[in-house]
Protein backbone atom coordinates (compact mmCIF):
# COMPACT_ATOMS: atom_id res chain seq x y z
CA UNK A 1 0.00 0.00 0.00
CA UNK A 2 1.27 3.33 -0.69
CA UNK A 3 2.29 5.73 1.33
CA UNK A 4 -0.24 8.31 2.65
CA UNK A 5 -3.29 7.33 -0.03
CA UNK A 6 -6.11 8.83 1.28
CA UNK A 7 -9.22 9.58 -0.07
CA UNK A 8 -11.20 12.70 0.38
CA UNK A 9 -14.93 12.94 -1.21
CA UNK A 10 -17.46 15.77 -1.65
CA UNK A 11 -21.30 15.36 -2.11
CA UNK A 12 -24.31 17.05 -1.03
CA UNK A 13 -25.92 15.75 1.87
CA UNK A 14 -29.24 15.62 0.37
CA UNK A 15 -30.72 15.86 -3.01
CA UNK A 16 -34.18 15.91 -4.76
CA UNK A 17 -34.62 12.65 -6.79
CA UNK A 18 -34.13 13.47 -10.51
CA UNK A 19 -31.35 16.30 -9.39
CA UNK A 20 -28.04 16.49 -11.01
CA UNK A 21 -25.71 16.78 -8.16
CA UNK A 22 -21.91 17.74 -8.26
CA UNK A 23 -19.29 15.09 -7.01
CA UNK A 24 -15.97 15.76 -6.30
CA UNK A 25 -13.23 12.87 -5.32
CA UNK A 26 -9.75 13.33 -4.98
CA UNK A 27 -7.29 11.11 -3.28
CA UNK A 28 -3.89 11.76 -1.84
CA UNK A 29 -0.97 9.80 -4.04
CA UNK A 30 2.24 10.91 -4.80
CA UNK A 31 1.73 8.86 -8.25
CA UNK A 32 5.26 8.26 -9.14
CA UNK A 33 5.16 8.02 -12.88
CA UNK A 34 8.18 5.52 -13.31
CA UNK A 35 10.21 7.86 -15.51
CA UNK A 36 12.33 9.69 -12.76
CA UNK A 37 15.89 8.85 -10.82
CA UNK A 38 16.47 9.27 -7.38
CA UNK A 39 19.60 10.73 -5.72
CA UNK A 40 21.71 7.63 -6.95
CA UNK A 41 20.66 7.03 -10.44
CA UNK A 42 18.30 4.47 -9.82
CA UNK A 43 14.85 4.56 -11.72
CA UNK A 44 11.91 4.95 -9.26
CA UNK A 45 9.35 2.20 -9.75
CA UNK A 46 6.16 3.33 -10.98
CA UNK A 47 3.20 3.79 -8.43
CA UNK A 48 0.38 5.14 -9.46
CA UNK A 49 -3.40 4.63 -9.56
CA UNK A 50 -4.49 3.13 -12.36
CA UNK A 51 -8.01 2.91 -12.38
CA UNK A 52 -10.59 4.85 -10.79
CA UNK A 53 -14.50 3.90 -10.61
CA UNK A 54 -17.73 5.16 -9.12
CA UNK A 55 -20.83 3.21 -8.18
CA UNK A 56 -24.41 4.91 -7.68
CA UNK A 57 -26.88 2.27 -5.97
CA UNK A 58 -24.59 -0.51 -6.91
CA UNK A 59 -24.38 0.25 -10.67
CA UNK A 60 -21.09 1.96 -12.52
CA UNK A 61 -22.00 4.89 -13.81
CA UNK A 62 -17.87 6.20 -13.88
CA UNK A 63 -14.78 3.66 -14.84
CA UNK A 64 -11.71 5.73 -15.40
CA UNK A 65 -8.34 4.23 -16.80
CA UNK A 66 -5.23 6.63 -15.53
CA UNK A 67 -1.72 6.26 -17.01
CA UNK A 68 1.15 7.87 -15.76
CA UNK A 69 1.30 11.59 -16.93
CA UNK A 70 -1.39 12.43 -14.53
CA UNK A 71 -0.19 14.64 -11.94
CA UNK A 72 -0.37 13.44 -7.97
CA UNK A 73 -3.26 13.39 -5.90
CA UNK A 74 -5.86 12.72 -8.79
CA UNK A 75 -8.77 14.45 -8.59
CA UNK A 76 -12.03 13.62 -10.65
CA UNK A 77 -15.33 16.57 -10.69
CA UNK A 78 -18.19 15.48 -12.36
CA UNK A 79 -22.28 15.95 -12.42
CA UNK A 80 -24.08 12.40 -11.32
CA UNK A 81 -28.33 12.04 -11.94
CA UNK A 82 -30.02 10.91 -8.67
CA UNK A 83 -32.48 8.78 -9.24
CA UNK A 84 -33.63 6.01 -6.76
CA UNK A 85 -30.22 5.57 -4.70
CA UNK A 86 -28.27 8.13 -2.97
CA UNK A 87 -25.66 5.60 -2.16
CA UNK A 88 -21.77 6.37 -3.96
CA UNK A 89 -19.30 4.24 -3.14
CA UNK A 90 -15.95 5.63 -5.03
CA UNK A 91 -13.01 2.39 -6.03
CA UNK A 92 -9.93 3.43 -6.31
CA UNK A 93 -7.28 0.86 -7.63
CA UNK A 94 -3.44 0.87 -7.22
CA UNK A 95 -0.42 -0.53 -8.94
CA UNK A 96 0.89 -2.11 -6.43
CA UNK A 97 -2.75 -4.58 -6.04
CA UNK A 98 -4.13 -1.71 -2.90
CA UNK A 99 -7.87 -1.03 -3.56
CA UNK A 100 -8.63 2.42 -1.37
CA UNK A 101 -12.69 2.80 -0.76
CA UNK A 102 -15.24 5.64 0.19
CA UNK A 103 -18.60 5.25 0.33
CA UNK A 104 -20.98 8.26 0.64
CA UNK A 105 -24.95 8.23 0.97
CA UNK A 106 -27.19 11.38 0.04
CA UNK A 107 -30.45 11.60 1.26
CA UNK A 108 -32.55 11.48 -1.18
CA UNK A 109 -36.32 13.90 0.03
CA UNK B 1 20.25 57.37 -29.91
CA UNK B 2 17.85 59.03 -32.41
CA UNK B 3 15.93 61.62 -30.57
CA UNK B 4 12.13 60.62 -31.77
CA UNK B 5 13.32 56.70 -30.49
CA UNK B 6 13.83 57.67 -27.26
CA UNK B 7 10.86 59.92 -27.06
CA UNK B 8 8.52 56.34 -28.26
CA UNK B 9 11.01 54.54 -26.02
CA UNK B 10 9.55 57.00 -23.10
CA UNK B 11 6.29 57.16 -23.72
CA UNK B 12 5.54 53.04 -24.39
CA UNK B 13 7.66 52.37 -20.74
CA UNK B 14 5.22 55.44 -19.19
CA UNK B 15 2.25 53.17 -20.64
CA UNK B 16 3.47 50.28 -18.92
CA UNK B 17 3.73 51.60 -16.11
CA UNK B 18 0.28 53.02 -15.66
CA UNK B 19 -1.62 50.13 -17.11
CA UNK B 20 0.49 47.68 -14.80
CA UNK B 21 -0.53 50.03 -12.01
CA UNK B 22 -4.70 49.84 -12.75
CA UNK B 23 -4.43 46.28 -12.36
CA UNK B 24 -3.01 45.74 -9.66
CA UNK B 25 -4.64 47.31 -6.69
CA UNK B 26 -6.02 44.88 -3.93
CA UNK B 27 -9.19 43.21 -6.04
CA UNK B 28 -12.47 43.96 -4.15
CA UNK B 29 -13.70 41.22 -3.00
CA UNK B 30 -14.77 38.95 0.17
CA UNK B 31 -13.54 35.43 1.47
CA UNK B 32 -16.47 32.90 2.68
CA UNK B 33 -15.11 29.38 2.83
CA UNK B 34 -17.08 26.41 2.50
CA UNK B 35 -16.46 24.02 5.37
CA UNK B 36 -17.83 20.93 6.51
CA UNK B 37 -18.81 22.80 9.05
CA UNK B 38 -20.49 25.44 6.94
CA UNK B 39 -19.46 28.67 5.95
CA UNK B 40 -16.84 30.83 7.40
CA UNK B 41 -16.68 34.53 6.94
CA UNK B 42 -12.91 35.65 6.75
CA UNK B 43 -11.33 38.75 7.53
CA UNK B 44 -8.93 39.51 4.93
CA UNK B 45 -9.17 43.77 5.01
CA UNK B 46 -9.48 45.97 7.92
CA UNK B 47 -8.20 48.80 9.28
CA UNK B 48 -4.40 48.68 10.28
CA UNK B 49 -3.19 48.69 14.04
CA UNK B 50 -2.60 51.47 15.52
CA UNK B 51 1.36 50.79 15.21
CA UNK B 52 1.54 51.13 11.15
CA UNK B 53 -0.61 54.19 11.59
CA UNK B 54 1.85 56.98 10.18
CA UNK B 55 2.61 54.32 7.34
CA UNK B 56 -1.19 52.93 6.02
CA UNK B 57 -5.02 53.24 6.93
CA UNK B 58 -6.19 49.75 5.24
CA UNK B 59 -4.72 46.49 5.45
CA UNK B 60 -5.22 43.21 3.17
CA UNK B 61 -4.52 39.64 3.06
CA UNK B 62 -1.93 38.50 0.68
CA UNK B 63 -5.04 37.00 -1.07
CA UNK B 64 -6.64 40.11 -2.32
CA UNK B 65 -4.12 40.15 -4.62
CA UNK B 66 -3.61 36.78 -6.30
CA UNK B 67 -5.60 36.31 -9.62
CA UNK B 68 -9.53 34.92 -9.63
CA UNK B 69 -8.43 30.96 -9.86
CA UNK B 70 -6.20 31.55 -7.09
CA UNK B 71 -8.99 33.51 -4.93
CA UNK B 72 -11.60 30.50 -6.05
CA UNK B 73 -9.78 27.69 -4.29
CA UNK B 74 -9.78 29.39 -0.62
CA UNK B 75 -13.69 29.76 -0.99
CA UNK B 76 -14.33 25.09 -0.60
CA UNK B 77 -11.53 23.47 1.47
CA UNK B 78 -12.08 20.69 -1.01
CA UNK B 79 -10.96 22.74 -3.56
CA UNK B 80 -8.07 23.66 -1.44
CA UNK B 81 -5.08 21.59 -1.74
CA UNK B 82 -3.29 22.46 1.38
CA UNK B 83 -6.60 20.16 3.06
CA UNK B 84 -4.59 16.90 1.83
CA UNK B 85 -1.46 18.51 4.72
CA UNK B 86 -3.81 18.98 7.20
CA UNK B 87 -5.29 15.28 6.44
CA UNK B 88 -2.01 13.88 7.13
CA UNK B 89 -0.99 15.84 10.06
CA UNK B 90 -4.35 14.68 12.05
CA UNK B 91 -2.44 10.89 10.99
CA UNK B 92 0.85 12.26 12.53
CA UNK B 93 -1.19 13.79 15.61
CA UNK B 94 -2.69 10.68 16.65
CA UNK B 95 0.04 8.23 15.29
CA UNK B 96 2.30 6.75 18.34
CA UNK B 97 5.71 7.72 17.37
CA UNK B 98 7.49 8.93 20.57
CA UNK B 99 10.62 7.04 21.86
CA UNK B 100 7.81 5.25 24.50
CA UNK B 101 5.01 5.28 22.23
CA UNK B 102 3.63 9.01 22.94
CA UNK B 103 1.58 10.70 20.71
CA UNK B 104 0.21 14.35 20.34
CA UNK B 105 -3.04 12.97 21.08
CA UNK B 106 -1.99 11.18 24.40
CA UNK B 107 -1.26 14.71 26.11
CA UNK B 108 -3.49 17.38 24.00
CA UNK B 109 -6.37 14.91 22.84
CA UNK B 110 -7.66 16.47 19.71
CA UNK B 111 -6.66 18.88 17.39
CA UNK B 112 -8.79 21.31 18.99
CA UNK B 113 -7.40 21.81 21.94
CA UNK B 114 -4.76 24.18 20.14
CA UNK B 115 -7.30 26.22 19.07
CA UNK B 116 -6.10 30.43 19.27
CA UNK B 117 -2.56 29.82 19.19
CA UNK B 118 -1.68 30.64 15.46
CA UNK B 119 -3.11 33.77 16.35
CA UNK B 120 -1.16 34.88 19.08
CA UNK B 121 2.31 33.40 18.05
CA UNK B 122 4.72 34.58 17.84
CA UNK B 123 5.07 35.12 21.84
CA UNK B 124 7.16 35.23 24.21
CA UNK B 125 7.01 32.34 26.55
CA UNK B 126 5.85 33.31 30.13
CA UNK B 127 8.34 30.72 31.98
CA UNK B 128 11.25 31.13 29.84
CA UNK B 129 11.45 34.38 28.33
CA UNK B 130 12.29 33.18 24.72
CA UNK B 131 10.45 34.22 21.96
CA UNK B 132 8.14 31.11 20.81
CA UNK B 133 7.01 30.22 17.30
CA UNK B 134 4.32 26.83 16.67
CA UNK B 135 7.55 25.13 15.44
CA UNK B 136 9.18 26.00 18.56
CA UNK B 137 6.15 24.30 20.80
CA UNK B 138 5.74 21.49 18.68
CA UNK B 139 9.57 21.11 18.39
CA UNK B 140 10.04 21.42 22.70
CA UNK B 141 7.07 18.39 22.41
CA UNK B 142 9.24 15.99 20.21
CA UNK B 143 12.56 16.10 21.89
CA UNK B 144 11.59 16.75 25.29
CA UNK B 145 8.20 14.68 25.88
CA UNK B 146 8.56 12.19 22.98
CA UNK B 147 12.09 11.76 23.18
CA UNK B 148 13.00 12.10 19.76
CA UNK B 149 15.38 14.10 17.45
CA UNK B 150 13.91 17.47 16.71
CA UNK B 151 12.04 18.14 13.11
CA UNK B 152 13.16 20.13 10.62
CA UNK B 153 11.97 23.70 10.91
CA UNK B 154 10.87 23.37 7.31
CA UNK B 155 10.69 19.86 6.77
CA UNK B 156 7.10 18.13 5.54
CA UNK B 157 6.28 16.98 9.18
CA UNK B 158 6.98 20.20 10.80
CA UNK B 159 4.83 21.92 7.75
CA UNK B 160 1.92 19.31 7.96
CA UNK B 161 1.64 20.01 11.34
CA UNK B 162 1.59 23.30 11.03
CA UNK B 163 -1.29 23.55 9.00
CA UNK B 164 -3.10 21.53 11.39
CA UNK B 165 -2.56 23.31 14.23
CA UNK B 166 -3.32 26.65 12.19
CA UNK B 167 -6.58 25.60 11.03
CA UNK B 168 -8.28 25.16 14.44
CA UNK B 169 -7.53 29.29 15.06
CA UNK B 170 -8.99 29.75 11.26
CA UNK B 171 -11.39 32.88 11.36
CA UNK B 172 -9.76 33.95 14.95
CA UNK B 173 -8.27 37.43 14.29
CA UNK B 174 -4.54 38.05 14.18
CA UNK B 175 -3.57 39.20 17.72
CA UNK B 176 -0.10 39.15 18.80
CA UNK B 177 1.48 40.93 21.71
CA UNK B 178 4.04 43.69 21.03
CA UNK B 179 4.54 45.03 24.29
CA UNK B 180 5.89 43.95 27.78
CA UNK B 181 8.32 40.83 27.19
CA UNK B 182 7.73 40.77 23.72
CA UNK B 183 8.93 44.87 22.90
CA UNK B 184 12.50 43.90 22.49
CA UNK B 185 11.85 40.95 20.07
CA UNK B 186 9.30 43.23 18.28
CA UNK B 187 11.80 46.47 17.94
CA UNK B 188 14.26 43.78 16.53
CA UNK B 189 12.06 42.43 13.93
CA UNK B 190 10.61 46.00 12.96
CA UNK B 191 15.06 46.86 12.62
CA UNK B 192 14.98 43.86 10.27
CA UNK B 193 11.85 44.97 8.31
CA UNK B 194 13.18 48.05 7.58
CA UNK B 195 17.56 47.11 6.79
CA UNK B 196 18.18 47.21 3.20
CA UNK B 197 19.76 43.45 2.37
CA UNK B 198 21.52 41.87 -0.57
CA UNK B 199 23.73 43.43 -3.77
CA UNK B 200 20.04 45.10 -4.44
CA UNK B 201 20.07 46.72 -1.20
CA UNK B 202 16.14 46.24 -0.87
CA UNK B 203 14.16 45.89 2.82
CA UNK B 204 10.74 44.48 3.13
CA UNK B 205 9.13 47.84 3.30
CA UNK B 206 10.78 48.88 -0.34
CA UNK B 207 8.42 46.13 -1.72
CA UNK B 208 5.66 45.36 0.81
CA UNK B 209 4.72 49.39 2.05
CA UNK B 210 6.41 51.54 -0.35
CA UNK B 211 5.47 49.53 -3.77
CA UNK B 212 2.55 47.70 -2.64
CA UNK B 213 -0.06 46.88 -5.47
CA UNK B 214 2.36 47.09 -8.19
CA UNK B 215 3.80 44.62 -10.53
CA UNK B 216 7.45 42.94 -9.10
CA UNK B 217 8.06 41.50 -12.80
CA UNK B 218 5.13 39.19 -13.86
CA UNK B 219 3.69 39.49 -10.40
CA UNK B 220 1.51 41.88 -7.69
CA UNK B 221 3.27 42.98 -4.74
CA UNK B 222 1.22 42.46 -1.62
CA UNK B 223 1.81 43.76 1.42
CA UNK B 224 3.45 40.80 3.17
CA UNK B 225 0.92 39.55 5.47
CA UNK B 226 1.28 36.29 6.72
CA UNK B 227 -1.97 35.69 8.29
CA UNK B 228 -3.06 33.01 5.34
CA UNK B 229 0.53 31.02 6.66
CA UNK B 230 1.32 28.32 6.33
CA UNK B 231 0.12 28.53 2.84
CA UNK B 232 -0.82 25.95 -0.24
CA UNK B 233 2.14 27.56 -2.81
CA UNK B 234 1.17 26.59 -6.23
CA UNK B 235 4.25 27.09 -7.77
CA UNK B 236 6.08 24.45 -5.07
CA UNK B 237 2.53 22.24 -5.09
CA UNK B 238 3.58 21.84 -1.83
CA UNK B 239 3.49 24.01 2.08
CA UNK B 240 4.91 27.07 3.10
CA UNK B 241 6.19 28.28 6.26
CA UNK B 242 6.48 32.31 6.75
CA UNK B 243 9.75 32.20 7.69
CA UNK B 244 10.90 29.92 4.30
CA UNK B 245 8.68 32.86 2.46
CA UNK B 246 11.31 34.94 4.20
CA UNK B 247 14.12 32.70 3.27
CA UNK B 248 12.99 33.48 -0.64
CA UNK B 249 12.59 36.72 -0.21
CA UNK B 250 15.92 37.95 1.21
CA UNK B 251 17.49 35.68 -1.60
CA UNK B 252 16.01 37.69 -4.02
CA UNK B 253 17.87 40.87 -2.72
CA UNK B 254 20.94 38.44 -3.64
CA UNK B 255 21.74 38.28 -0.02
CA UNK B 256 22.89 35.66 1.99
CA UNK B 257 19.88 34.74 4.30
CA UNK B 258 18.90 34.13 7.69
CA UNK B 259 18.42 30.41 8.60
CA UNK B 260 14.36 29.74 9.19
CA UNK B 261 14.32 29.78 13.58
CA UNK B 262 16.80 32.38 13.77
CA UNK B 263 16.55 35.19 16.28
CA UNK B 264 16.38 37.38 13.21
CA UNK B 265 13.85 35.65 11.28
CA UNK B 266 11.99 35.02 14.14
CA UNK B 267 12.25 38.57 15.69
CA UNK B 268 11.03 39.47 11.59
CA UNK B 269 7.97 36.65 11.90
CA UNK B 270 6.74 38.53 15.19
CA UNK B 271 6.98 42.09 13.58
CA UNK B 272 5.40 40.74 10.22
CA UNK B 273 2.73 39.22 12.43
CA UNK B 274 2.12 42.36 14.27
CA UNK B 275 1.53 44.23 10.87
CA UNK B 276 -1.61 41.80 10.46
CA UNK B 277 -2.97 42.04 13.71
CA UNK B 278 -6.66 42.21 12.69
CA UNK B 279 -6.57 40.24 10.04
CA UNK B 280 -7.80 36.62 10.65
CA UNK B 281 -6.04 33.54 10.39
CA UNK B 282 -6.70 31.43 7.39
CA UNK B 283 -5.58 28.25 7.96
CA UNK B 284 -3.77 27.20 5.35
CA UNK B 285 -4.15 29.56 2.04
CA UNK B 286 -3.72 29.53 -1.44
CA UNK B 287 -1.32 31.73 -3.59
CA UNK B 288 0.56 31.09 -5.97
Amino acid sequence: MAEDAKPRVKVPKSAKPGEVVNIKALISHKMESGQRKDAEGKLIPRSIINRFTCDLGGVNVIDVAIDPAVSTNPYFEFDALMADSGEIKFTWYDDDGSVYEDVKTIELA
Amino acid sequence: MHRGTWRLATTLALGLALSGAAFADPVEDSLSIDTDDGTLDIVTTTAAPPHLSDVMDTIYSGWHFRETETRDLQRDDFDNPGMVYVDRALDSWNKAQGAKGESCAGCHEGPESMKGLRAVTPRVDATTGKLMTVENYVNGCVTDRMGLEPWGMTGDKMKDMMALISMQSRGELVNVAIDGPAAPFWEAGKEIYYTRFGQLEMSCANCHEDNQGLFIRADHLSQGQINGFPVYRLKDAGILSAQQRFVGCVRDTRAETFKPDSAEFKALELYVASRGNGLAVEGVSVRH
